[in-house]
């Protein structure tokens, strides 16, 4: 990219033989880029949204059920509702529910798979059948039936996205806390004498912390798309927030009429955001893991 | 004898969780703000006095402690007895016997296919690992594992429906027409679109995962060996490949029924589709606690079955399970 990196370049290209010459960008810098594209758009989402006035998703008559044009890049709805503002709003909450809710489920599943790893052959067993129980119900299912009983509404949907995101992530902690605690370096270091806290503070958690923020964003993703499905279906936020599940499910009775604009835009951007979050993901976990890290 | 026994193990654990899923939505659902009379009664609310509200309370054992009444229930169920449905007012047995039936042909179609078309494009991703294509099948399969399945649904729906008029705006059969009188070449045309829209969506995950399974077989030293032979192309993907990665697949597949449920649960809601996922939703929305609880259990069954199936056929065709676990 400048002139260290290229002279850096040169040189390996020189000791290896036939480096990557005619690439411009190494592995590392092009995930670092494309990491902070993703980021910036998430982010640009987000103040946008608080930027945005709540005038334009007033009801407004006077323009009802206008197709995409340069004052409304989305169109409007059959209330005169400016699509474009309803998409990013209902997005920077997506983002916040997924935000809180993926928090929620890797300390969940950090404490648990930590807990299984070390704290004997019953908790482990307690802990591995737990996961069972929850992946044994389809997630959509356990989702309706904790939004219902936590009486629906945004509240029922957190708990709800929050509390069925943990187990996949749960058993990765696990192995990793497993294979590490049985590393030859971590026995030395208990015959050294050091405590269990020590091994657990300065051995394992170091391990932990790549799984930690990976883990955090690559579920990121699923709540996002769990909470605009189960929000869809009816039983998540209220109608009159801007959800995209709630906006997709209002577009469902203007489909036959032709108004293609209200479904199409909303539920695009919604995959966008959630790739975003896949490709950070993604290339996080290849910066972070060492295997991966000097490719 | 051995595989006797580990589907037996295999079993035991399916019910001690299937227990555990009874008592924790049973304490659930004893802790949440429904009530069962007023959902019962639904519109009817004014005309029902405090009296009446009670005698259906106690009617129902409403008033008996929660764990006298959790054994009740428990031990109802465990004769086959899911109590009836609030809202379609019929065994909640009978309504989920029906409507799984819809539910299954759905799924089955869209599991067979996107079964199918995912294994072939995994292969021909892992086949021309780099090339365009394989880049193509990599980029199709992680869009469409971010796609929310239901706005897919609202996509086909528009293209096909509304845009070309070749299927029918929703509902599991024409307008006007008894269910008995429903022709099987209908329920079959309106099938096609809310199986079209599970196939889409569920061929990314096992595509992904076979092409990897290609490129781990194809960096072995058998398969060096293979070409060193002169052995290329597809007659050394069918020789020495399908065997490894078809096994994975299978039990890959066989596994994902957890999603295809919550997948057939979104595709009914936007087909208006009258199958198990419909009644879900409306069990959901409209406090039908009897059937809730009926199709949790129900689903948890079907998520198991599909485990345990892949299991099976994976330790009766793999020699190297089947050993590993005699050894044992």
């Amino acid at each position: 990219m400048n002139g260290l990196s290229k002279a850096e370049n040169n040189l390996f290209g020189g000791i290896i033989g036939s480096g990557s010459l005619h690439l411009q960008l190494n592995r590392r810098q092009k995930t670092l880029i494309v990491i902070g594209i993703s980021s910036t758009l998430l982010i640009a989402i987000m103040i946008a949204a608080q930027l945005m006035s709540n005038q334009a998703i007033a009801t407004n008559f006077s323009q009802q059920n206008l197709a995409p044009s340069w004052a409304h890049p989305f169109g409007t709805d059959w209330l005169g509702r400016d699509m474009f503002t309803r998409t990013i709003k209902g997005l920077s909450i997506s983002i916040q529910i997924g935000l809180l809710a993926s928090s929620v489920s890797v300390v969940i599943a950090l404490v648990l798979g930590m807990c299984a790893a070390t704290m004997g052959k019953k908790v482990d067993a307690a802990i591995s059948w737990l996961v069972d129980l929850f992946m044994g119900v389809p997630h959509l299912v356990a989702l309706v039936l904790i939004a219902v009983v936590f009486g629906g509404g945004a509240k029922g949907v957190i708990i709800g996205v929050a509390l069925t995101h943990w187990p996949s992530l749960t058993r990765v902690i696990r192995a990793e806390v497993m294979q590490v605690r049985t590393s030859q370096y971590v026995q030395i270091s208990r015959h050294l004498g050091r405590s269990r806290l020590w091994i657990a503070t300065k051995h394992i958690l170091p391990h932990l912390l790549p799984q930690f923020f990976v883990g955090l964003i690559l579920i990121f993703p699923h709540a996002i798309l769990h909470e605009a499905a189960i929000t869809f279906l009816g039983f998540g936020l209220s109608p009159h927030s801007p959800a995209i599940g709630v906006i997709l499910s209002e577009s469902m009775g203007y489909l036959a009429a032709g108004m293609w604009w209200l479904a199409f835009f909303p539920g695009l951007s919604l995959l966008i955001i959630v790739r975003a979050f896949d490709v950070i993901g993604d290339n996080l976990r290849t910066l972070l893991d060492p295997h991966s890290a000097h490719e | 004898m051995n595989s006797a026994k580990y589907v037996f193990g295999k079993t035991l654990r399916m019910i001690s969780l299937l227990i555990a899923l009874c008592i924790v939505s049973f304490i659930l659902v004893k802790n949440s703000p429904i009530d069962p009379v007023q959902a019962y009664i639904g519109a009817d609310m004014m005309r029902v006095s405090e009296e009446q509200r009670e005698q259906i309370a106690e009617n129902w054992g409403l008033d008996k402690p929660p764990v006298e009444q959790f054994f009740n229930w428990a031990g109802a169920i465990v004769k086959g007895d899911f109590g009836s449905s609030m809202i379609y007012r019929e065994p909640v047995i009978d309504v989920i016997g029906k409507r799984f039936a819809a539910s299954l042909a759905l799924m089955g179609v869209a599991w067979v296919l996107s079964g199918i078309f995912g294994f072939i494009m995994g292969i021909v991703a892992g086949m021309n690992q780099g090339k365009l294509i394989d880049r193509a099948i990599k980029w199709y399969c992680l869009t469409l594992a971010a796609t929310p399945t239901f706005w897919l649904g609202l996509i086909l729906l528009m293209i096909f429906s509304v845009g070309l008029g070749w299927f029918p705006i929703g509902l599991g059969v024409p307008v006007g027409v008894l269910s008995e009188n429903v022709t099987l070449s209908e329920k079959l045309y309106h099938l096609i679109l809310p199986a079209l829209t599970l196939s889409i969506v569920g061929v990314a995950n096992i595509a992904l995962h076979t092409r990897q399974k290609l490129l781990d077989v194809l960096a072995s030293d058998y398969v060096l060996f293979a070409r060193a032979n002169g052995e290329s192309g597809f007659g050394l993907v069918w020789k020495h490949g399908l065997r490894n990665i078809s096994l994975p697949a299978v039990t890959l597949q066989f596994a994902s029924f957890s999603e295809l449920f919550g997948g057939s649960v979104l595709a009914e809601q936007v087909f208006s589709y009258p199958g198990l996922g419909q009644a879900t939703v409306q069990a959901g929305l409209r406090g039908d606690v009897p059937l809730l609880l009926g199709i949790v259990l129900i689903s948890a069954v079907f998520v198991f079955t599909g485990n345990l199936i892949g299991d099976i056929i994976c330790s009766v065709v793999d020699p190297r399970i089947k050993e590993g676990r005699s050894s044992v």
